[in-house]
């Protein structure tokens, strides 16, 4: 057993030390390899981690949200729909939302205000998202003026800044009161930006939404599974820009792969005669290419798959932010919850390590079976 | 000291890295599982709808919310402009083959 171990061990050293034969070419190649590695890792678990994040905080999102159309286009719905929609059998409760779009000349920034909640600010008064208060150099006890609709200015006291671990949900969100919502945006009364409906068997939430819609036909009644699925597309694999970043990176792997597996060279032709007429066998050529296509594929694999946990979860993906923040002013900060699927970096291990060690057996293998002298002479 | 010692103590410090990482996410699952809850809690008192992914447009901001045309609402032929576009697929029955 000892015997055979050791023979693999010397097996090992001399490929290592043929690897640092030609250290410049195969240095590079593990460098581009492992770069390779880590963008789709960081794109698995970036993914990954916000679908699963998406997934656990919307949960909380209203069972429906009925919002109304006037020719195609949202409109404030009557409140008064709210009363008729709790007589439906299996609603337990219909609130209306207050909320709406507010746009900062200052700052370039779109801020979403939020009338709705149970535990609304004072009079005047706002909470704010952390987002928000860092971009205007605001804290608790501070004053902001927003425009009205008439044009007037009115003036707010910062009450209390929302937690920094809530920009995934909260970074942009002023949150006032029902009343100073509707003297800033001189919204109509009576009416409502939506209603959010809750459903008390949740099988049911389809049924009700569907009489609603009967009921109510210039309404469009949107069930919290719509809202899950829509984040649930926007990072899906075969989304937009996913996947142009993933066949980006798998195309550069196929060159990759592709040049190697095409032929060897010269030199490694020469040296692969030299060690059958030493007397290696064609096995042990086979093992030896084998164990370089290794090294240099599982040392990018590892160090690929930690960099990139690190850059995903520590660093809050740098990389990714730009393209995710587009023309956004306001971009909220945030660090994902640690999320690692063994079923996927199996995955990543088999579409990487695998094809790139077999892709440098096959040559080996027609150069190994060559008569040595023939080899040493090409 | 041979090379494949050395090669072999690498590969076993990035295994024992990872499960390391690995271990991590897990332990950490207890604080994670805390701030998610208090999100969660959050969405469920103000009645929210979306993440805040991208605050650049107000369709980009709530896209569960946003109606279905809504990349044209700007102005006639104004086709899906703000880079964030890129990043969502187009809705599945788009996709269907009929």
């Amino acid at each position: 057993m000892n015997r055979r171990i050791e023979r693999y061990r010397n097996i090992l050293d001399f490929a290592l030390s043929s690897l640092l034969r030609r250290k410049g070419k195969n240095l590079s190649l593990l460098g581009m390899y492992t770069v390779i590695v880590f963008f789709i890792a960081s794109l698995v678990f970036f993914i990954q981690a916000l679908k699963r994040e998406a997934a656990l905080v919307l949960d909380g999102a209203p069972d429906l949200v009925v919002q109304r159309l006037v020719a195609g286009r949202d409109d404030p719905i009557p409140v008064a729909y709210g009363y008729k929609i709790s007589a439906i059998r299996g609603v337990s409760e219909v609130k209306p939302r207050f909320w709406g779009y507010y746009y900062d000349p200052v700052t370039r920034a779109n801020f979403t205000l939020v009338a709705s909640g149970d535990d609304p600010p004072g009079r005047e008064s706002i909470y704010l998202g952390s987002g928000v208060a860092r971009l205007m150099h605001l804290n608790a006890g501070n004053y902001l003026s927003l425009r009205g609709a008439k044009g007037a200015s009115q003036v707010f006291s910062v009450q209390k800044i929302l937690a920094s671990n809530s920009e995934l949900v909260a970074a942009d969100l002023i949150q006032i009161r029902e009343d100073d919502f509707r003297t800033l945006f001189d919204f109509p009364a009576g009416r409502a930006t939506d209603l959010a409906v809750s459903v008390r068997n949740k099988v049911e939430v389809p049924t009700v939404a569907a009489k609603i819609a009967h009921e109510f036909p210039d309404t469009r009644p949107i069930l919290k599974s719509e809202m899950l699925r829509t984040y649930a597309s926007v990072f899906d694999w075969r989304g937009g820009m996913v996947i142009v970043l993933l066949f980006v990176a798998v195309l550069s792997f196929v060159i990759l792969a592709w040049d190697k597996a095409t032929g060897l060279s010269a030199e490694e032709r020469k040296e692969i005669g030299i060690l059958k007429s030493i007397g290696w066998e064609t096995g042990d050529v086979l093992i030896l290419k084998s164990f370089e296509g290794m090294v240099i594929s599982l040392t990018a694999y590892l160090a690929g798959v930690c960099l990139a946990y690190l850059h995903v979860f520590f660093f809050s993906a740098p990389f990714f932010e730009q393209a995710l923040k587009g023309w956004s002013v306001l971009y909220p900060q945030f660090k994902l919850a640690p999320f690692v699927d063994p079923y996927l970096l199996c995955v990543l291990f088999f579409l990487t390590v695998c094809p790139y060690t077999v892709s440098t057996i096959v040559p080996s293998w027609l150069a190994a079976t060559v008569d040595p002298d023939t080899a040493m002479r090409s | 000291m041979r090379y494949s010692t050395c090669f072999l103590t690498l590969i076993c410090s990035l295994m024992l890295s990872l499960a390391l990482l690995g271990l991590y996410a897990y332990l950490s699952r207890t604080s994670d599982g805390a701030h998610i809850a208090s999100n969660m809690e959050l969405v469920r008192r103000l009645k929210l709808t979306d993440l805040c992914l991208f605050t650049e447009a107000r369709y980009t901001r709530n896209p569960a919310m946003a109606d279905l045309h809504a990349p044209f609402q700007d102005h006639p032929m104004a086709l899906e402009h703000f880079p964030s576009g890129s990043l969502m697929a187009p809705p599945d029955f788009v996709r269907e083959k009929r």
